[in-house]
Order: C-alpha cells, then sequence, then structure tokens
C-alpha cells in the first residue's frame, strides 16, 4: 500500500537488493541502456561485506569481499544505475502491470519489471540476552572480534561449514573452543569436521541448544540445555559466536510472491515467479547453492528475462497502438 | 586510513579538537571489517540528514586510537567497531559491534534531536 504523496519517478526496472545478484542484474539492464533503481535497505554488497577474503571467484585470485562489491557498485554506477542504500521499502504494490515501490515512506518509484535480489541474513538465536550482550561477548563475526579472546573459553554455536570453520580459527585466540549443535551430527564438508573433531583445543556438545546467556555487563556463561534429556548446564565462557545459516528475506514479500515451505522465493529457470513482471535472484530464491557465483549467475538471467519481457511487454503495445490506427 | 567516505581522525590530538569544538560528535572507531562497514555506511547515509552532527570515524588500530579504546564507556566491549558519541565534549552514549541504520538514527535522535 503506498501512502506517500510525493511525485511517482518511473524507471524500467526496480532491483530491490544490492548485493551480488541485485548488481549484475543492474549491470546488465544499465548496459542495455534500460533505467534501473537499485534499493537496498542495507549496505551496498550484500554479504559480501560479511567476507574477509573472497577465494573461489573466478579471475579474481583473492580479492576481500568488501573490494569485490565495491567494484560492482562501481560498475553498475558506470553503467547508469541509480542505487539507493540504507532506505526501507515501505510500500509497494507489484502485482499489477506497472509496479510502484514507497521507500522511506516518502519517495515513490514506478517501473515496469521487479527483480527482488533480497538475499539472506544471519539467523539469530532470538534470546533477549543475545541482543542485549552483542559486543559484550557475543559475536557473529569471528575475524572481527577473536582477538578480543585471548586466553579465553568461548563457545561457537552451530554445525555448518562457518561454525566448524571459525571454531578452528578462533583457537588461535581463545584457550578452550566449545561447539555447540543441536543435531546429533554435523552438517560441515568431512575436512571441515575432522579439523574441528581433532583440534585439541575444541570440545564439542551435540544435540544441545542455548537457553540463555548469562552475564551483566558482560558474558560470563551459556545455559545449554540437552535435547535427549531436557537436562541444563551452565558453560563458564566469555565469548559465543554464533553461526546458524541464514534465512531468506522476504517477509515483506509473504502473500505477494509464491515461497516455498521454506520462505524461499520460488521461479522458473529463467527467473521468473508466479507474478508477471516480478523476477527474483540469488540467495533469496528456492535453490540448493548460495555462493557469489551462483548470485551472479541467477543475476544475469533475471536481467536478460526482463529484457526480454520488456521487449515483448514494448511490441504489444506498438501492436495495438498499430491496430487502432489501422 | 579507513576507505570510507567520511572524515577520519588520525590522532588522540585530533579527536579533542573535533570533541570541544563541535556540540554533537560521532565517532566509529574500527576496521574495514563486516562489523564496521555497515555502521560507516550508516553514518555516511545520515550525515546529510543530521547537519547538527559531525560523523567521523577512526582506525582501531592505530595506537593514537587508544584515547576511545581506554575510555570507561567502552571498558567491557569486546565487538568492532566501538562507536562513541560525544555532546559537549562529554560521552553520551558508547555502542560495541554492528550497529543497524535505525539503531544509530534511535541515538542520534535520543542524544542530539533532529
Ligand atoms: C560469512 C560469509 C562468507 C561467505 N563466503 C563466501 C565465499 O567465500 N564465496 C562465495 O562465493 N560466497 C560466499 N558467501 C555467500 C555469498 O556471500 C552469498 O551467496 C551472496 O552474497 C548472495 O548474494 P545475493 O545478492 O543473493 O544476496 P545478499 O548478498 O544477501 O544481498 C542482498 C541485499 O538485499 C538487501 N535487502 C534485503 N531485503 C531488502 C528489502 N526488503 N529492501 C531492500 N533491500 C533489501 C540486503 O540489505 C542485501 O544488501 C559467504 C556468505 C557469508 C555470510
Amino acid at each position: 500500500m503506498i501512502n506517500s504523496v510525493n511525485k511517482m519517478k518511473k524507471y524500467d526496472t526496480i532491483i530491490i537488493g544490492a548485493g551480488p545478484a541485485g548488481l549484475t542484474s543492474g549491470i546488465y539492464l544499465a548496459r542495455a541502456k534500460q533505467s534501473v533503481l537499485i534499493i537496498d535497505q542495507g549496505t551496498v554488497g550484500g554479504q559480501m561485506i560479511m567476507t574477509h577474503k573472497i577465494a573461489n571467484y573466478p579471475g579474481v585470485i583473492d580479492i576481500s569481499g568488501y573490494e569485490l562489491a565495491n567494484n560492482m557498485k562501481a560498475q553498475a554506477k558506470e553503467f547508469g544505475c541509480k542505487i539507493i542504500s540504507g532506505s526501507k521499502i515501505t510500500g509497494m504494490d507489484i502485482s499489477g502491470g506497472i509496479k510502484s515501490i514507497e521507500v522511506d515512506g516518502e519517495d515513490n518509484y514506478s517501473s515496469d519489471a521487479v527483480i527482488i535480489a533480497a538475499g539472506g541474513e544471519p539467523r539469530s538465536l532470538g534470546l533477549e540476552s543475545e541482543k542485549r550482550l552483542k559486543g559484550k561477548g557475543i559475536s557473529y563475526c569471528a575475524t572481527c572480534d577473536g582477538d578480543f579472546f585471548q586466553d579465553q573459553d568461548i563457545v561457537v554455536v552451530g554445525g555448518g561449514n562457518s561454525a566448524l570453520e571459525e571454531a578452528v580459527s578462533l583457537t588461535k585466540y581463545a584457550r578452550s573452543v566449545t561447539i555447540i549443535h543441536q543435531f546429533d551430527h554435523f552438517q560441515g564438508f568431512p575436512h571441515a569436521i575432522k579439523e574441528a573433531a581433532e583440534h585439541p583445543k575444541i570440545k564439542i556438545i551435540l544435540e544441545s541448544v542455548v537457553e540463555e546467556f548469562n552475564g551483566d555487563e558482560n558474558l560470563n556463561s551459556v545455559i545449554i540445555k540437552n535435547l535427549k534429556d531436557g537436562s541444563l548446564k551452565e558453560i563458564n565462557a566469555s565469548g559465543a559466536f554464533i553461526f546458524i545459516g541464514y534465512v531468506p528475506r522476504t517477509g515483506p514479500f509473504k502473500g505477494i510472491i509464491a515461497l516455498n515451505q521454506k520462505d524461499e522465493i520460488i521461479t522458473d529457470i529463467e527467473m521468473r515467479t508466479n507474478i508477471s513482471g516480478v523476477f527474483a535472484a540469488g540467495d533469496v530464491i528456492s535453490k540448493r547453492y548460495r555462493q557469489v557465483t551462483t548470485a551472479v549467475s541467477d543475476g544475469t538471467i533475471a536481467a536478460l528475462s526482463v529484457l526480454d519481457f520488456l521487449n515483448s511487454k514494448k511490441q504489444k503495445i506498438e501492436y495495438s497502438l498499430a491496430s487502432e490506427v489501422s | 586510513m579507513l576507505k570510507t567516505n567520511l572524515k577520519h581522525i588520525q590522532s588522540a590530538s585530533e579527536l579533542n579538537k573535533v570533541v570541544s569544538e563541535n556540540e554533537n560528535v560521532m565517532v566509529c572507531c574500527g576496521r574495514m571489517g563486516p562489523m564496521c562497514i555497515p555502521v560507516y555506511d550508516a553514518m555516511e547515509n545520515l550525515e546529510e540528514k543530521y547537519e547538527n552532527v559531525k560523523f567521523f570515524d577512526m582506525e582501531f588500530d592505530n595506537p593514537e586510537a587508544s584515547v576511545i579504546r581506554s575510555l570507561p564507556e567502552c571498558r567491557n566491549f569486546s565487538g568492532l567497531p566501538f562507536t562513541v558519541y560525544y555532546k559537549n565534549g562529554k560521552v553520551v552514549k558508547a555502542t560495541s559491534s554492528i550497529q543497524t541504520k535505525d539503531e544509530v538514527k534511535a541515538i542520534l535522535n535520543d542524544k542530539f534531536g533532529k
């Protein structure tokens, strides 16, 4: 629902999200001389800026996520994309032929096509104590905050590749690292599991979840619950690093776009959603592998599909105008 | 020097000067990491809207940044960046770790008014 009264600015395509998928779509569309607006509620680059080093992006030997994001942003701007970051979508009507989007409750934009490239966000445990102790023991980035925990006892929550790899990297600083994982097995690659399991500084507690983080000014201990017998246990820890995966950012699209059971957007192989003129790309869609390369690939396909869609829309209008004249 | 579009503070004396010459000052002390970049980005976005506030960054690993690292308000911090808000030369708020634009905005409104 759009409430604000400011004049509507029109673009050929609006892209929601400026991660690698959205920026790639922007580059392709703007290069094809389409007018493109990219809106991001956070920082341009998306999850790439969470990544200290990207070593598996073909053609680039080793680059920080921030630099790769900045390069993509510069490229998109160079071709003429307008990028707005740090701005919230406050209203949206994308079901009809003309799509309209309200930003920050004051600016209105419309377009013929929309690409949703909203990616994912880190899953949090959702505990009040987690929020309160963020930056005071609770962290989501081992490379950023690991050195605050020299010779201390810490925990890592999670059981995927990120949790396992970060647990190993934290042993450079910490006296002990306890991995707490809810299942009876890890979901990481065999080499990552092996490295963590065999590390002398790492202890592993399976089938357990965090119930509470204790501490007034700083984290002191973690209460965990054994899922098999329900028993509670307190572990002394001054740091807790949380790596429990990512969830798609599809909240604003619920009830508008078809989602699967995991709340991911359902697309066909051309990145079309169930709504005409609305496409989706990147981590936000239903798929198995989530990488920068796959996001870039989806973004490319979505942009080319949008071009096709806009061309046929234009041809239809020209044809109907021509038939009216003749 | 940090690769941001903010004004950079490079020494303790520069920080003292900025804080004594301006009523409202926000300084984000961090690195070019994933928890810090979103805070710089939020500040760059808010700079235009909050003309009554001066926005700066400072490199955490600069030895001169001990002027921020050793503030009593940052004593319990263990997450980058350390973000400090000064009013009339005094620290009125300090936060540790990543903050969203809305969280930063709420502090600016509360401590400095819009
Ligand atoms: C710690 C970490 C390390 C990683 N390492 C690697 C690696 O080494 N190699 C690799 O290939 N991949 C890596 N990945 C995965 C890779 O970063 C992601 O697969 C990729 O960034 C997904 O791109 P995306 O554009 O789909 O989404 P994202 O990167 O998540 O970007 C989505 C953007 O959309 C914005 N957004 C969301 N909702 C809205 C909304 N409603 N309105 C406006 N904007 C919105 C967000 O703010 C965000 O900027 C890593 C991920 C993480 C978290």
